[in-house]
């Protein structure tokens, strides 16, 4: 069967094209320059370079400070997906069932969105701090020996404590959104299956919060990937001695404080090749169970 | 199968708002009572007390001789159809009738065995394996149905569990709902706002208003003999002709019409004259003038609706009555028809209390 064709002007490219701009500028022409900087090697100066094929590749992947990272980024990440996301189901659930000042919980729960990952990170980096800091005083008092400047488990505390805190709220607004979409007589109808509340939550609630949770989840690995660089920044920088690298960061320590432009491109590349792949893996698998 | 009790049940709401004003009702074993009135009158609430889903406010409810107010929905062994018959979507067919069993921690062959049954009973054992959104509405309701089937609960509580379906389909599942019913034998309360649903399901029906019962009957019994103004206009299609009226000490005056036939009834009050539309007949004597304004053909019958000469209503206009007539009776607009009824077919009732004096 043919299709029908119609006529048309160029008018629908016109009105497509700033988004087009806006991706060429920022996102195609800087990978281009990235993929095409990772095969070079640049003198400190950026003076000369020189075309070294994959060298960069394998100097960076193989190195043990971007393994550390990796691995630190696995475990990070999913600490603060998982963490923010089941605190803020669990306040969702709890405020979805209050009745009297619903809307002051509500708002007091969400404040903490309006807030940006570096003021997060500084806020963060003043309650740890070892003299005047609350929290840290507060970790020392039952004689937790607390030091983030030097305990690599420490530092990773101090970062996911604050990461997690700053995702909780605009997970809460969805999952609370989520909640009220759940149509009232199905629960009730639940209510007369089953007597137990843990089990209907478990058996009708969270199957039909499944779109509003693997959404979360794509948004929130994004965030503690990409994000949270601003909270590492302003607290830990990575320290003690690179135990809270997270990838992105240690692309913006090699290129931007070790000059290495090349070391840290390949870095980069590699970074959008995971992205990739672990966007394409939630579509492609987890998304197959969730309802619609 | 087990009997229902209301006593004294009443529902105020936190906000001090009342739903419920007392309600007292004994439905015996096996009955279907369907409770009616129009949206807002508190049926839907009552039968969410009986469910669970509600709380009492006073008073209390019995399934069996036991007072359930304070257990919880899934054990007072009751189970509800509701109107958009709430299916979880994420569940096959198959999951959804199960799911209240497996929570009840059911064999699984006892499960399946249920299942079948209540599938080949309802139609819907090629389904089974379906979502619910591949369903039609109908099949829908067949499956919220077979959901209450398989618990085989002593009460079935139905919430206008047809108004979302379309009219033939409708028709079609009232009877079915009450051959089920008859078969299985299970007490069962029907909650509709459409009084012909209510008239053709019910072995009892409620008629409620402002969270009063206002009569609860047989449904021939709440036609021929309504106890109030309510009842005898909600019950009935088409409406009831309600002409107000005043005594005169001999006869039923409004303008310039005098019915005579009537006595005993007080004088200087508003009254209201009930004619069902089918006690009028057409005879070149009769006491009314009809002035035809349209004629509804309805295939066996005509409704003729027109206004009654010489009578004003509270707007000022004359009365617009209705008449139910043969399929040749077919007068043009603005013909005159006269019209003849038994004053000991009608009904009196005072206006401002509702009640019926005759």
């Amino acid at each position: 069967m043919k299709r029908v064709q119609f006529e048309h002007s160029a008018i629908p490219y016109l009105f497509i094209a700033p988004q087009i701009i806006i991706i060429s500028i920022f996102f195609l022409w800087p990978s281009a320059q990235a993929i095409y900087q990772s095969f070079l090697l640049e003198d400190a100066f950026g003076l000369s370079s020189q075309f070294v094929w994959f060298k960069n590749y394998t100097d960076t992947i193989f190195s043990n400070a971007w393994l550390q990272a990796a691995g630190f980024t696995l475990i990070f990440s999913s600490l603060v997906t998982f963490l923010s996301l089941a605190l803020a189901l669990l306040l969702a659930v709890k405020a979805n069932e209050v009745i009297h000042g619903a809307s002051t919980y509500k708002t007091l729960l969400m404040w903490a969105y309006a807030i940006a990952p570096p003021v997060a990170g500084l806020m963060g980096n003043l309650m740890f701090n070892p003299i005047i800091g609350d929290l840290y005083n507060f970790m020392n008092l039952f004689g937790f020996d607390f030091d983030h400047k030097l305990d690599p488990v420490d530092a990773g505390f101090v970062v996911v404590l604050i990461s997690v805190w700053k995702q909780v709220s605009i997970n809460f607004i969805f999952f609370l959104a989520g909640l009220q979409g759940i149509p009232k007589s199905v629960q009730e109808a639940a209510k007369m299956d089953c007597n137990s509340s843990t089990r209907r939550f478990w058996t009708i609630t969270f199957p039909l919060l499944a779109p509003t949770t693997f959404f979360l989840m794509v948004i929130n690995i994004t965030y503690a990937f990409f994000e949270t660089f601003g909270i590492i920044d302003t607290t830990t920088q990575g320290a003690p001695g690179g135990a809270t690298n997270t990838l992105v960061y240690k692309v913006y320590q090699d290129g931007f404080r070790g000059a290495d432009i090349g070391g840290s491109s390949a870095q980069s590349v590699v970074l959008m090749i995971l992205v990739l792949a672990l966007t394409v893996i939630q579509f492609r698998y987890i998304e197959k169970k969730v309802h619609y | 199968m087990a009997q229902v009790e209301l006593k004294q049940v009443r529902k105020t709401y936190p906000n001090g708002a009342e739903a419920i004003f007392g309600v007292d009702m004994h439905i015996d074993s096996g009955e279907l009572i369907v409770f009616v009135g129009p949206s807002g009158c508190g049926k839907s609430t009552l039968l969410r007390m009986v469910a669970g889903l509600e709380s009492v406010t006073s008073g209390e409810i019995l399934i069996g001789d036991k007072v359930i107010n304070n257990v919880s929905p899934s054990e007072r062994d009751v189970a509800m159809v509701f109107q958009n018959y709430a299916l979880y979507p994420h569940m096959s067919v198959r999951g959804n009738m199960s799911y209240g069993l497996k929570n009840r921690k059911m064999p699984a062959d006892e499960i399946e065995r249920r299942i079948t049954d209540a599938a080949r009973m309802l139609k819907i054992d090629q389904f089974l394996d379906r979502q619910p959104n591949q369903l039609s509405g109908g099949q829908r309701q067949r499956v919220a149905m077979g959901r209450a089937i398989v618990r085989n609960p002593q009460v079935f509580l139905f919430d206008e569990p047809l108004s979302n379906l379309d009219a033939k389909l409708r028709v079609q599942m009232r009877i079915e709902i009450k051959k089920l019913q008859r078969r299985m034998n299970v007490t069962s309360i029907y909650v509709t706002h459409d009084q012909t649903e209510a008239m053709t399901l019910a072995d009892r029906l409620a008629v409620i208003n402002e969270g009063r019962v206002e009569q609860m009957g047989v449904p021939m019994e709440l036609y021929a003999n309504p106890r109030t103004l309510f009842v005898a206009s909600f019950i009935g299609a088409p409406q009831i002709n309600l002409i107000p009226v005043r005594f005169d000490g001999t006869s039923l005056t409004n303008g310039t019409l005098k019915l005579a036939g009537f006595s005993d009834l007080p004088t200087g009050v508003d009254l209201m004259l009930g004619i069902r539309p089918d006690v009028l007949s057409i005879a070149p004597e009769g006491q009314l003038e009809l002035n035809v304004d349209l004629v509804e053909q309805h295939g066996g019958e005509n409704l003729i609706y027109g206004a009654l000469l010489g009578t004003k209503n509270a707007a000022g206009d004359a009365q617009e009555i209705c008449l139910k007539g043969p399929q040749s009776l077919l007068p043009a607009t603005d013909d005159k028809l006269r019209l003849a009824f038994d004053p000991a077919a009608a009904f009196v009732f005072r206006t401002d209390t509702g009640e019926r004096l005759k």
